[in-house]
């Protein structure tokens, strides 16, 4: 029986945050500290002719101004998880700070004021004069649309079966274009970095989901051995994608503390985090899908633009879930790119999955209503038994039981197909479905343990937490596999002086490092073992290590408690003050056999003011089917999270470009809406718990991008079948119900 | 921000006075406001004068009504029994807006004074006549879909976005005002703010130095039927695309007296005397709330990205009015 694993458990670090305890990037402090401010360019495209900091240099506490005229050259950008070269010659081609006199988006930064204090540094950044030569740009993804094209690295998706033919041959067809706006991930935190240099080695606190990415970004950017670079990042306050790659932050920050030989700290304004970091990209899709008349599909075409920046390459895979979701003969559906005059996009939570299922499942509703087919129906009608792909079974899947569950506890037998049939008073009454769809994804990653005789155990690894509870669940893994009350164990990450983990990303934490943590206690367990028994006496004797386990202090047999010998006393037998192993997990081959995915159904009531065209989702109803449940607390939390997203992405978020001057112009929470606690009504989230020993020891698969996926399409869906209106174009505000 | 001389008033006289011999001086209320146009570099003063020491946030019977001090907080205000018996519109109007948090700072004074929201006005690196005159209009063909449809000059296109206002003028309030020279004026809520005509950078009637002291409200018929609806892009921390402001007298069914007045749609609180009008003798119903909402938005010239508060508007009224009259 499971001491910790699959029980409830609050946050190991939730008292230092509710406290102030715990710190953030930019709380960190460092003797003889100045601070510098950003000042950001006024135009979209073009050079800058002249830039005047006279005035700013003069101002009150300033140090120095830099702008691309006096800052030195960066070295080459490392490849790193996150920016992997596209061939093996090129380099990656991420945004760097005041490296030319090249402008190649509104809001590039342009210079960075330093002084002694925070204010001193912001007055003077007014002061700083630029004037640009100018060139004609475009920001507009649908006036450039036309020349989209495939992404450059790797091959384009085949087309399974004959996708054209099949759809002309289809008895029922739907056909529409969707739209997703530019998107913001609005982290509470703000990135933020404090460096710091002693000779060559530099010391940066940073706001990062990848410690490792950002110190061979910073290692190559200034030529210096990558272990002479220490990335801290213990605490983040959200991230969603916005801190995968390095930023151009950390870099301008570790510069200008190596030039003016004192720790230099960095950070973003919230409008500065409107350029700071990429987004999620706006989003075009025409999508076809064809039909028998029982409902089953013959032909998908699933067909996404979207936009990228002019100096690199961002693809986010729109399409790539489409290919997996249903079972279907005939397919097309690849994502192409064009360039645009912005800044390049990035991963935002769910990238590519939320998008494209908004469009697949809002089609597949479109699809329902032209077969006069029950939607939910018809998407079981459609099940995949196996992956439609590759063919292959699927490591576990039990999204027919998120249906069933979620139909159930929802009452969705109740709803009646016509849309405008269901009334609340003078309110329009909506139930929408949709499925949700991320991987299992799993990547090496290495956790240390050190277990000591006194009982207590301090575990590594350089992960992340941005918030789903990464240091409680490892402290929970391995609390449970060295069996120790859990109070009794540490575990810290954020740290490149830990062992490499991969970055936070792609909903893979708990099963690349999770594997690792409980690798390593297993390894501890061994250890211990071996060392039992170089006792002639020990009662474990002819044991291997897959026999034993620890529970309070004794190494045990597993099939005979009763023979077990103190872990203390091993240790003291062999003058150890310590026992640590490193252990290092890899996904098993035997993943290769199988499909594996995670997969989610959600169903939602919405309430629509048919006069004021106000939408009210009123019960959201999410069933999530994604391997072991280690801690259903903050699981439940996460899926909750995500479907908060999903309201505001299917309502409300939207960042505005005025393409005359090609510059966003909502870059500040009063104008980019976010939901607020009166616009979140009944939340339910369900697992339905998948015995799944393919993917990894733990059995767990991805669940944080999960959750939001298939919400904003459920609530599309709902306002369709409360109104009779079709909003293909996000966000759904009142205007467009009117 | 930029560095600023920051004086504490002693009483009202000596607050004016202050500010009415620099021309770059501004008074301080709660700060919610003018603190954050100062961080975006949007208002750059180089002396405030804080009056939120001076006594002036009483709230008292007075004449057969109310008079609200300058220095009263929105929340203060909004649940004070006096008002919420009375005036139950304002109570409405204030909670409608901001946050609880921001109410509580926010003074009555500086809330009349809250200027607007226009994207363009906010971005000290886009045209805006507002904030500096001559540069042109950034929204008249840029983004404008939060701004006017009423009363807008090519020289600026955007609303007043404060939704207080827009009940004080229903309830037939008056600001009272002191200026530098002690002499005092008493100016109708609807005389407050003004269009921007030619000269955009003026939100008000309000001469330089000139304090806000109270806000008087007349004895008022429409305890019994008024109501305050808000229309915005999500459920609450959001300003309005639209919002209206109805307040019914009814004798028998009848409509005796109306006050029907549009928030967001212009420079100004947008009083429709049409509405009115049309709504005066006539029955309190749907049908004749129609008739009133289409008068009220007869006039309007909706730019590029706001056609639709048109449409809105027209409901937005009938579904105020029939909330007033508890149709619905
Ligand atoms: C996030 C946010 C959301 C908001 N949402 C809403 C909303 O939904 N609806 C809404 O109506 N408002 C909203 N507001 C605006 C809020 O109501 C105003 O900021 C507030 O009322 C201003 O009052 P204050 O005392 O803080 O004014 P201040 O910021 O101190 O001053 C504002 C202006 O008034 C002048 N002033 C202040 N007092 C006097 C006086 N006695 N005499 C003469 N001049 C004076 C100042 O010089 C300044 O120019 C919001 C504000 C924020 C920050
Ligand atoms: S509408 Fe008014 S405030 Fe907005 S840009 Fe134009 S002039 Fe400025």
């Amino acid at each position: 029986m499971a001491r910790y694993i699959g029980k409830e458990m609050s946050r190991v670090d939730g008292v230092a945050k509710v406290t102030g305890r715990a710190k953030y990037a930019a709380e960190f402090r460092a003797p003889n500290l100045a601070y510098g401010f950003i000042v950001l360019g006024t135009m979209a495209k073009g050079r800058i002719r002249e830039i005047d900091t006279r005035e700013a240099e003069r101002a009150p506490g300033v140090v120095r101004v830099f702008t691309h005229l006096n800052a030195p050259k960066l070295g080459p950008k490392a490849s790193t998880e996150y920016a992997p070269p596209r061939n093996t010659r090129e380099q990656d081609k991420s945004f760097r700070a005041l490296q030319s006199d090249r402008i190649y988006f509104n809001m590039q930064p342009v210079a960075l004021v330093v002084a002694e204090t925070y204010e001193q540094a912001r007055y003077a950044a007014r002061l700083v004069r630029v004037s640009y030569d100018t060139e004609r740009h475009t920001t507009d993804t649908e006036a450039v649309r036309g020349s989209a094209r495939a992404p450059s690295q790797g091959s384009p998706p085949k087309p399974r079966g004959n996708p054209e033919a099949a759809m002309k041959a289809a008895p029922v067809r739907v056909e529409a274009e969707y739209r997703i706006p530019v998107e913001h991930h609005n982290s509470m935190e703000p990135h933020a970095a404090v460096a710091a240099w002693e000779g060559d080695k530099l010391t940066i606190f940073d706001k990062t989901q990848d410690v490792y990415g950002v110190r061979a970004h910073l290692a190559t950017s200034f030529g210096v051995p990558e272990e002479n670079v220490q990335v801290v990042s213990p605490y983040v306050g959200g991230a969603f994608g916005a801190s995968l790659r390095p930023n151009y932050y950390p870099a301008l920050t570790a510069m200008a503390a190596r030039e003016l030989k004192r720790p230099i700290k960095v950070v973003y304004t919230r409008t500065q985090m409107f350029t700071g970091h990429g987004y999620r990209p706006y989003t075009i899709q025409k999508i076809a899908l064809g039909a028998e008349a029982s409902g089953k599909l013959t032909a998908m075409i699933h067909q996404a633009v979207h936009n990228t920046s002019a100096f690199e390459e961002f693809n986010d895979n729109t399409t790539g879930f489409t290919r997996q979701v249903y079972a279907c003969p005939n397919l097309l559906a690849p994502t192409m790119i064009v360039a645009t005059d912005l800044p390049t996009p990035t991963w935002m939570r769910a990238p590519g999955a939320v998008s494209g299922m908004f469009a697949l499942e809002c089609a597949m509703d479109e699809l329902a209503y032209a077969l006069k087919i029950d939607p939910l129906e018809l998407r079981l009608i459609n099940y995949a038994e196996t992956d439609p792909e590759s063919g292959r079974p699927w490591s576990s899947k039990a999204l027919r039981e998120c249906y069933r569950l979620g139909a159930e506890k929802f009452g969705w037998k109740d709803r009646k197909f016509e849309p405008r049939s269901m009334r609340d008073g003078r309110l329009l009454v909506g139930w929408g479905t949709a499925t949700g769809v991320w991987g299992a994804f799993q990547r090496p990653a290495i956790a240390r343990i050190t277990l000591r005789p006194d009982g207590t155990a301090h575990v590594t690894s350089a992960t992340s937490d941005i918030g789903p509870g990464t240091y409680t669940v490892m402290t929970m893994i391995a609390a449970e596999y060295l069996g120790l009350e859990i109070e009794r164990v540490k575990f810290e990450l954020g740290d490149t002086k830990f062992p490499r983990a991969p970055a936070q990303g792609g909903s893979q934490t708990t099963s690349s490092v999770g594997s690792a943590v409980h690798g390593a206690a297993l390894a501890v367990g061994a250890k211990l073992l071996t060392l039992a028994n170089q006792d002639a006496s020990s009662p474990l004797k002819g044991a291997t290590a897959s026999d034993v386990e620890m529970l309070d202090g004794r190494l045990r047999l597993k099939s005979d408690p009763s023979k077990s010998v103190s872990v203390a006393g091993v240790m003291r037998l062999n003058n150890l003050s310590e026992v640590t192993e490193t252990f290092e997990s890899r996904p098993s081959p035997e993943r290769q056999k199988y499909a594996t995915m995670a997969h989610g159904a959600q169903f939602v009531e919405v309430k629509v003011d048919p006069d004021i065209g106000h939408v009210r989702v009123t019960r959201a109803i999410e069933v999530t089917a994604c391997g072991k449940i280690i801690n259903p607390k903050a699981s439940h939390s996460q899926e909750i999270g995500g479907v908060v997203w999903g309201i505001g992405m299917a309502l409300q978020e939207a960042t505005e470009i005025d393409h005359r001057y090609g510059r966003i112009m909502n870059p500040n929470l009063q104008h980019y809406h976010v939901p607020v606690n009166a616009d979140v009504h009944e939340v339910e989230t369900l697992f339905v718990e998948e015995d799944d020993k393919v993917v990894n020891p733990l059995g767990v698969k991805g669940m944080g991008e999960l959750g939001m996926v298939g919400i904003p399409a459920a609530i599309a869906n709902a306002v369709f079948h409360a109104t009779g209106k079709r909003v293909r174009e996000l966000p759904i505000t009142p205007d467009k119900l009117l | 921000m930029r560095p600023f001389k920051y004086v504490r008033a002693s009483d009202a006289a000596a607050a004016a006075r202050a500010v009415a011999a620099n021309p770059r001086a501004k008074f301080l209320g709660g700060g919610t406001n003018i603190l954050d146009l100062m961080k975006e570099d949007v208002e750059r003063p180089n002396e405030l004068v804080d009056v939120t020491r001076l006594k002036l946030s009483e709230i008292k019977a007075a004449s057969g009504g109310v008079s609200i001090g300058a220095l009263a907080k929105n929340s203060d205000t909004a649940n004070h029994p006096l008002i919420r018996r009375n005036y139950p519109l304002l109570t409405q109007a204030i909670v409608a807006g901001a946050s609880g948090q921001l109410r509580n700072m926010a003074t009555n004074g500086g809330n009349l004074l809250q200027r607007t929201r226009c994207q363009y006005f906010y971005d000290t690196a886009m045209p805006c006549n507002k904030r500096e005159p001559g540069t042109g209009c950034g929204a008249l063909e840029g983004l404008n879909r939060i701004h006017a449809i009423f009363g807008w000059s090519d020289k600026c296109v955007a609303t007043y976005p404060g939704d207080m206002a827009n009940a004080l003028y229903a309830l037939d309030a008056v600001v009272r005002v002191r200026g530098a020279s002690g002499r005092e004026r008493a100016i109708p809520v609807g005389e407050f703010h003004r269009l921007p005509g030619d000269t955009p950078q003026q939100d008000s009637n309000l001469a330089h130095g000139e304090l806000i002291t109270a806000i008087d409200l007349p004895k008022s018929n429409f305890a019994k039927n008024s109501y305050y609806l808000k229309v915005r892009d999500r459920a609450s921390y959001a300003f309005a695309l639209v919002s209206v402001a109805a307040a019914l007298e009814l004798e028998r069914g009848r409509v005796k007296q109306a006050r029907v007045v549009l928030g967001s749609v212009a420079h100004k609180p947008w009083r429709s005397l049409e509405a009115e009008a049309a709504l005066v003798g006539g029955p309190a119903s749907e049908e004749s709330f129609r008739r009133a909402a289409e008068a009220a938005l007869a006039g309007a010239k909706p730019l590029a990205h706001n056609g639709y508060k048109v449409e809105l508007g027209k409901r937005a009224v009938v579904r105020a009015l029939m909330r007033a009259s508890r149709l619905a």
